[in-house]
């Protein structure tokens, strides 16, 4: 048998092991910061700690919740996370479900697409739009962070189109029963597509949760700034840090007293803890194919 | 002859010329029936279509201050009008090229890198018959994807620094220090790299759904001609994989200016400024830090058309060749 040959066999040994070191690659450096966050400011500044905690404590993770501007921040993530997804899902639903109807029925179909579709591909850029969102008095208000971007155009296209491959005779049997377009939207469309629904609604929290760019731009006030916001700060300035580092090691020493590896990874790895937590939903969805086969195919 | 001319001389053929007006007005009734009929269509759109329009369309308005001296206080109807004077500048500006060469080489890179490692790995991940480590694998491999470029900066400051676990892992062997994050040699791949880490996994998904939508007779039926493995992947495999990784490939064209602007703020510094500055992060630093606002949409503009040209191509080219279809 040619599947069982000697050549193939010991290329499937290097596979697994191949494919089993590709996998660690991605995980242990989320385990390190892990590790790190648990472990105690003599061993980090050590540089003992790899993937398993030393001296195990706590102190980081009590340091951080104490701190008010972080749980504020975590609260704003929170809120705006959940209240910008359902603005997100009402905006992506309604304007998928007309958008979903055939040319013949609605002849304007073609136009209302093309005017979605161009607005994804030109913009006007940062300042333009910076000034929009200013003149509607949005700075410093947290509806900045829901409301440009209220519409996400790619989900509205991946639901038309999920849309437009529900059989048309349970439409068309709600109709000859007198049900109008928003009947057949929530009691027709809405509970066949439950599980794009539920996909598109991950991914819309997913991309809340993560955004920090918006919350930099629109927000001056550093209290009104969610946590990704807040992260990307001090992100970029353990960069400098370490930039400093490289340029003058004679200050290392000072800094290590300075920026706290444990508190920073904490503080990170809590930034974490929502994906971590709705990934395990996130993978049931996604490896089924459901947004997949609409997404790009 | 018009279509209009055309309508006119078969109605008059027809001898109708006198009910044309009748018929028009008909005409006009039907296509009130159904707008009426579909005016609940068109409300659930308007919020959506107002929504665009301020955020989008304005914006696209807005591009005119790239041909103005603009001035906050003035506002854009009364600023001064200085032409293609702002693009003069900022193609003239010594660290244009640059940055120009930055953002390509950046984009490039990973462009090719994200396209080859995804179906490589889905092609090893396919061999192995092992469901559950298959399973396992997939999980820790689609993790990063839905990380933040926030989260993963830090996690990489933390990996990288000249103290970071990595360099312990090098001092072993006895090498590095590598300043990853500091030295203009190292920061591209540095970027590169981790780029390809947090995609490549997530971008496999499609390339793994399509091998196991490949016809298993093929495979008999090249078995049986005798052909191994390595024959059945040339022949049978790659040619399946082909007009999704077209589509594909003709689609990131389009990026070809996009960077990473998201990756880059949250991992570059002043020191790196001359390998890791792009057209994105000049566009951010001129306009909200600088408040150059006119040389900074000049230059978003200058992208933007760039982009738009790439887009609208990649996408006629993979809806005509790659059966492609976005709506």
């Amino acid at each position: 048998m040619i599947e069982n040959s000697k050549p193939y066999k010991v290329f499937l040994i290097f596979d697994y092991i191949f494919v089993g070191i590709l996998a660690l690659i991605c995980f242990l450096p989320l385990l390190h910061v892990f590790a790190v966050s648990l472990s105690d400011r003599v061993a980090n500044g050590a540089g003992v700690v790899t993937f398993w905690p030393v001296n195990f404590n706590l102190e980081s993770y009590k340091y951080v919740l104490r701190d008010n501007s972080f749980a504020k921040a975590l609260g704003i993530s929170v809120l705006r996370t959940a209240v910008g997804c359902a603005v997100q899902m009402t905006m992506t639903i309604m304007c998928a479900y007309p958008l979903s109807k055939s040319a013949y029925q609605m002849p304007s179909r073609i136009v209302y697409v093309w005017f979605f579709l161009f607005a994804t591909l030109f913009g006007g850029g940062l300042i333009p739009t910076y000034l929009v969102v200013k003149r509607a008095h949005l700075i410093n208000s947290f509806w900045a962070l829901i409301i440009p971007g209220a519409l996400p155009i790619g989900n509205v296209i991946l639901l038309l189109n999920f849309f437009r491959n529900l059989p048309r005779e349970l439409e068309e049997a709600a109709r000859m029963d007198g049900a109008g377009h928003i009947k057949v939207l929530t009691g027709v469309y809405l509970p066949l597509s439950k599980a794009s629904i539920a996909t598109l609604s991950l991914f819309c929290m997913v991309g809340h949760w993560n955004s920090w760019f918006d919350g930099m731009i629109y927000l001056n006030d550093m209290s009104r700034q969610p946590l990704a916001t807040l992260l990307h700060a001090l992100v970029s300035q353990s960069v400098l840090n370490v930039l400093l580092q490289t340029t003058d090691m004679g200050t290392l020493k000072s800094l290590m007293t300075i920026t706290n590896d444990s508190l920073r990874s904490a503080q990170l790895f809590i930034g974490m803890v929502p994906i971590l937590c709705v990934y395990p939903f996130l993978q049931k969805y996604f490896t089924k194919g459901i947004v997949i086969g609409s997404v790009k195919g | 002859m018009t279509g209009a001319q055309a309508a006119v001389a078969e109605a008059a053929a027809c001898g109708l010329l006198g009910k044309d007006k009748e018929m028009v007005s008909g005409k006009t009734k039907k296509r009130l029936d159904k707008f009426k009929r579909n005016l609940p269509l068109h409300l659930m759109l308007l919020p959506g279509v107002i929504l665009i329009a301020v955020f989008c369309y304005i914006p696209m308005g807005g591009i005119l201050i790239a041909f103005q001296d603009y001035k906050v206080t003035k506002g854009i109807l009364r600023s001064e009008w200085v032409g293609l004077e702002n693009f003069r500048f900022l193609f003239s500006y010594p660290n244009f090229g640059q940055i120009m060469r930055n953002t390509v080489f950046i984009a490039c890179s990973k462009l090719v890198l994200g396209l080859m490692a995804p179906v490589v790995f889905a092609l090893l991940l396919n061999e192995i018959r092992h469901a559950r480590y298959a399973k396992i694998v997939q999980t820790l491999v689609y993790l990063p994807n839905f990380l933040s470029w926030v989260i993963l900066g830090g996690i990489f400051v933390t990996l990288l620094s000249p103290t970071g676990i990595l360099n312990r892992a090098l001092d072993l062997i006895g090498m590095g220090p590598y300043y990853f994050m500091g030295d203009n040699s190292l920061f591209p791949g540095t970027l590169i790299v981790t780029d390809v880490w947090k995609g490549f996994g997530y971008a496999s998904i499609i390339y793994l759904a399509t091998l196991t939508g490949i016809n298993p007779e093929l495979y008999e039926a090249a078995a049986i001609d005798g052909a191994g493995k390595w024959k059945q992947l040339i022949h049978v495999t790659l040619p399946g994989l082909a007009p999704i990784l077209f589509v594909q490939a003709v689609l990131s064209l389009g990026g070809i200016l996009n960077a990473g602007m998201d990756q880059i703020m949250n991992m570059y510094s002043p020191q790196v400024y001359a390998s890791g500055d792009i057209l994105d992060t000049y566009v951010y630093r001129l306009g909200l830090e600088q408040a150059q606002y006119s040389m900074s949409t000049a230059a978003g503009l200058f992208k933007s058309i760039i982009g738009l040209i790439l887009m609208s191509a990649a996408y006629h080219f993979a809806v005509k060749y790659g059966e492609y279809q976005l709506f």
